[in-house]
């Protein structure tokens, strides 16, 4: 059962082959089995169980959604009412949301059985799952390996198949990262197609939620759950929600895809390039024009990031002082030792570095220096995806430099953790959608092919993800002890 | 030395929105701590403000009030610091674009009018409180009122006395309630004023070091707080000292400031505008929309009453500091058929000084509009004397039956009958042969006591026209 995709299960469980609370005991089991992973922070079983039930009730009443009845995982950023919402972090080890996130609140009313809440770096800060309190998740393909972040838990609980998919959050390529890393799809959708309300904040002009899945064919349905406008997120896009799974085998004939010469330049990884060519060769015979494509300043893109993302966390944060919610230090003596204490106590080492950046980058006589040119730099990288988007349909490229790397192979070097999302942050600043799909394998760790569309693109990304995946299988690919 | 004084005002107002400006949460006073204050307000993880327009709507109704400038697009920012009633850890406020810009108010001081210009005007959430009684030795937090929605009203530093800051003041509070957009409630902090102070040799172009008194929440504090911060500030310079930048507590019991902290001390804000909220664009529609609901303004409205109705400027002013009152004049005169000035002495003297009295405002006026219009309309066609429509008066204010009704109650009819006069004159002529003799002699003064007596007999409902033309006629002989 859990190797089905979300429409077989879907199928199965109508024709009550097999009910929800079967097929849920199925997952938990494997939960269970494979706990060594750490890809759960929080097992929500009886809630599970009990979702199941009624959804195998909605079923027996004819009244399904695409998603009744079928197991998701939630990243543990999203709210959940009455369970732990923890964002990875001891700050938060103590918090039962009294609320759920809107996207919480949609996959309850499609009828989905949520089985717990999923590992990440701390306050979706990292891109190994290291830093996350409850500590690092190991990746199923090698687990020496990191599974990526900051959304390494869901990577990891689709990739084992823990759970039929998994939800995610992406600020720099804490989705596509991952996905590339632990060889499934993730797509992060245009900034503001899904709702950040309930979503715990890292940095909100850049944080965004989408699917985790085995295909783009998944990833459709679940968009399809997630996406729409949402009046409590004034960031939120009110835009008709198109059908996704309904273009999904339109022909890519005469599609023209751009590759970013900044991309393919001689720092990519021999392997990885000789992979991704042979990647865009399937495109080709699948009727695509290839054509380059010059972006002049995505080389800024990670040090604009790392003052713009920065600058929002120390504001984001600041909401964690242990008066109202969160981790308290023991016994403060006054105001300001609750205040240092209880958040030097609470935050990791990462997520103190960033409001630490953050903070001096907005201080006086910095802001100018740091934060305005940043957002200059921003628009400058915004104008080169839009002046080459007027030339090609779409842009591909690597999702990471390199497959998964050694867990604590990075922890003592910031800067070399934060080169892994070269290829993913730019896209981020630009607010643009894009998906990362499995291409391959080097040295029997999973890569993956990232595809950037326009904005609002993500039906025809699935589309041309979903081609893809018609004429290759590196999706359908299982590590080893995971069948 | 001479000194001048400059002053500029920050004032804080409440707008009066059934919801908070960035949650759905009541914004009503007094409830229990804690239980208007929602998710948002809390500062949850993960919630995330959404803008009220109304909020929106009350701050442009002021910009075109006071004729500013109605930014077509401003933004909200953080305004970072901690503490335990701002429960987010940074408060959402506007920094480079305001939504209101340059405007003005025009005040009148010892008979002068001056404009003092409103630099701009922003849209702010305000905090909780801190409750520092019965928690022993602990502090409280009451967050029902953090989100609020405040409008922070700032003026040029163009003020040069405390009376210049209060009149400002009071203006500023006669106009934001006549808007309709502040309650004005000053002991429910509904309008708080920050005063920037400082003093310069008289004549020197260049400001002196300012000091900024917080949180001053009435027009007496305010006049005597600045009046104290001048005293301690020439005092200070004349003895050698300096003044330093910083923010100062108005002690109202000690009358005195104090020192809060320094330029130093404090906070370094980190502004930065908030990802979580688009830029707020006013376009024309919006703009038009809320011009035609605009309410005539006090000052085109005191133009209006001093050329439509001939009033005097103190009167025009009395009536058009409040939209309930200068609506009940109107209704009265429209109502009464009597003369507007007639009215307006009404309103201004007899009625505002009950009202004053029994502490209540117009709207709660025991005398409705109409019931004065009865009364005036009997001293408008002589059925009743100014004397006797002061007693009419009281009755109104005591019951509630028509001015009419109390007339023929108490029989308090004037009598324009001659004859019934001229039989009481030949009376009281009769009676008082010696007081004839005077004012035969010579002694006019004399006349005042047989108006009296006339009065007296008759009650006070003689015609008095009637009764000097008689007894004139009669004393003559």
């Amino acid at each position: 059962m859990h190797n089905k995709s979300l429409k077989e299960l879907s199928i199965g469980l109508q024709n009550k082959e097999f009910s929800s609370v079967e097929l849920t005991q199925v997952f938990l089991n494997r939960i269970k089995q494979h706990q060594d992973l750490n890809a759960f922070i929080t097992i929500t079983e009886e809630i599970a169980l009990q979702s199941a039930k009624e959804a195998d009730i909605r079923i027996a009443n004819k009244k399904t959604d695409s998603l009744t009845g079928i197991p998701v995982a939630q990243k543990d950023i999203f709210c959940t009412l009455d369970v732990k919402t923890s964002c990875g972090s001891m700050m938060l080890d103590n918090f039962n949301a009294p609320y759920n996130a809107t996207v919480i609140e949609k996959f309850n009313q499609a009828g989905a059985v949520m089985l717990g809440k999923l590992n990440m770096d701390e306050f979706a800060m990292g891109s190994s799952n290291e830093t996350s309190y409850y500590g690092a998740v190991k990746n199923p393909w090698n687990t020496h390996k990191v599974p990526g972040g900051s959304s390494g838990g869901s990577a990891v609980a689709v990739a084992a198949k823990l759970a039929a998919f998994a939800t995610g959050t992406d600020t720099g390529g804490s989705i596509r990262q991952p996905a590339a890393l632990c060889g499934i799809t993730g797509l992060k959708p245009t900034y503001g197609r899904v709702s950040r309300f309930g979503m715990i904040a890292y940095a909100s002009s850049l944080d965004q939620g989408g699917p985790m899945t085995h295909s783009a064919e998944d990833a459709a349905i679940v968009l399809q759950t997630m996406a729409g406008f949402d009046p409590k997120d004034s960031t939120s896009v009110d835009l008709p929600v198109p059908d996704y799974s309904a273009t999904l085998n339109q022909p890519l004939t005469g599609l023209k895809i751009g590759l970013p010469k900044e991309f393919f330049s001689d720092d990519l990884n021999a392997e990885m390039a000789t992979k991704l060519s042979a990647a865009i060769d399937e495109y080709r015979k699948l009727g695509a024009e290839i054509k380059e494509v010059s972006m002049p300043n995505l080389k800024l893109a990670i040090p604009a990031y790392y003052v713009i993302a920065p600058a929002e966390c120390s504001a984001n944060l600041s909401r964690f002082d242990g008066v109202r919610f969160g981790h308290r230090c023991e016994n403060p003596v006054d105001l300001t030792d609750l205040y240092t204490r209880s958040r030097g106590e609470g935050f990791g080492k990462e997520v103190k570095r960033r409001i630490l950046m953050g903070t001096y980058a907005l201080s006086t006589g910095y802001y100018d220096a740091y934060y305005v040119k940043a957002q200059k730099i921003r628009r400058l990288i915004s104008d080169d995806f839009k002046n080459a988007l007027t030339e090609v349909d779409v842009i591909m490229g690597p999702v990471t430099p390199t497959p998964a790397f050694d867990i604590g192979e990075k922890m003592s070097d910031p800067v070399e953790m934060y080169l892994s999302d070269i290829y993913t942050i730019a896209i981020n600043l630009a607010g643009l959608p894009a998906l990362s799909i499995p291409a391959g394998f080097i040295n029997e760790m999973p890569i993956g092919l990232q595809i950037i569309g326009n904005y609002f693109t993500e039906a025809h990304l699935l589309n041309i993800a979903h081609q893809y995946q018609q004429v290759t299988n590196w999706h359908q690919q299982t590590p080893k002890g995971f069948a | 030395m001479e000194w001048e004084t400059v002053i500029g005002l920050e004032i804080h107002t409440q707008l009066a929105t059934q919801s908070k400006i960035f949650s759905g949460a009541s914004t009503a006073y007094g409830a229990e701590p804690n239980t208007q204050a929602c998710a948002v307000d809390l500062g949850l993880p993960g919630v995330l403000p959404v803008l009220n327009e109304d909020a929106v709507r009350k701050a442009v109704i002021f910009g075109m009030a006071i004729e500013a400038h109605i930014a077509p697009y401003s933004i909200f920012a953080r305004k970072n610091y901690f503490y335990p009633d701002l429960p987010k850890g940074y408060q959402i406020s506007q920094m480079d674009h305001p939504i209101v810009g340059k405007g003005h108010l025009d005040i009148e001081v010892d008979g002068v009018t001056k404009r003092i210009g409103i630099t701009r005007a922003h849209l702010e959430e305000d905090a909780g409180k801190s409750l520092h009684e019965n928690f022993h030795g602990l502090t409280g937090i009451d967050l029902n009122r953090a989100g609020t929605p405040l409008l922070e009203i700032v003026s040029e530093p163009e003020m040069s006395s405390a009376k210049e800051a209060v009149t400002y003041m009071r203006k500023l509070h006669e106009l934001v309630r006549y808007l309709g957009i502040c309650d004005g409630n000053m002991q429910e902090g509904s309008f708080r004023c920050d005063a920037n102070v400082s003093v310069r040799p008289k004549g020197q172009v260049e400001f002196g070091t300012r000091a900024e008194i917080k949180n001053i929440n009435s027009f007496k504090f305010v006049e005597k707080a600045i009046n104290h911060e001048i005293e301690r500030q020439i005092e200070l310079i004349e003895n050698g000292g300096k003044v330093v930048q910083e923010t100062r507590l108005y002690d109202s019991v000690k009358d005195e400031t104090r020192s809060m902290r320094s330029k130093e001390e404090a906070n370094d804000y980190r502004y930065f505008p908030d990802p979580d909220l688009l830029p707020v664009i006013i376009d024309e529609d919006f703009k038009a929309q809320i011009k035609a609901n605009l309410p005539e303004l006090p000052h085109a409205k005191k133009l209006r009453f001093k050329t439509d109705y001939q009033l005097d400027d103190e009167s025009a002013s009395i009536l058009t500091s409040s939209r309930t009152l200068s609506d009940y004049f109107e209704a009265v005169v429209n109502a009464s058929g009597s003369e507007a000035k007639l009215c307006a002495n009404w309103i201004t003297g007899d009625l505002s000084a009950a009202l004053n009295k029994a502490d209540l405002e117009i709207t709660d006026s025991p005398i409705s509009y109409e019931r004065l219009a009865g009364l005036l309309t009997r001293i408008t066609d002589n059925t009743i004397s100014g004397k006797i429509a002061k007693q009419v008066f009281e009755e109104l204010w005591q019951s509630s039956a028509s001015a009419d009704e109390i007339i023929a109650e108490k029989g308090l009819k004037q009598i324009t009958d001659t004859g019934a006069i001229e039989t009481i004159i030949n009376k009281i002529i009769a009676d008082n042969q010696d007081q004839v003799e005077q004012y035969r002699s010579g002694k006019d003064k004399v006349f005042a006591f047989f108006v009296g007596q006339v009065m007296k007999e008759m009650k006070g409902k003689a015609n008095p026209a009637e009764v000097n033309k008689i007894l004139k006629e009669k004393l003559q002989g």
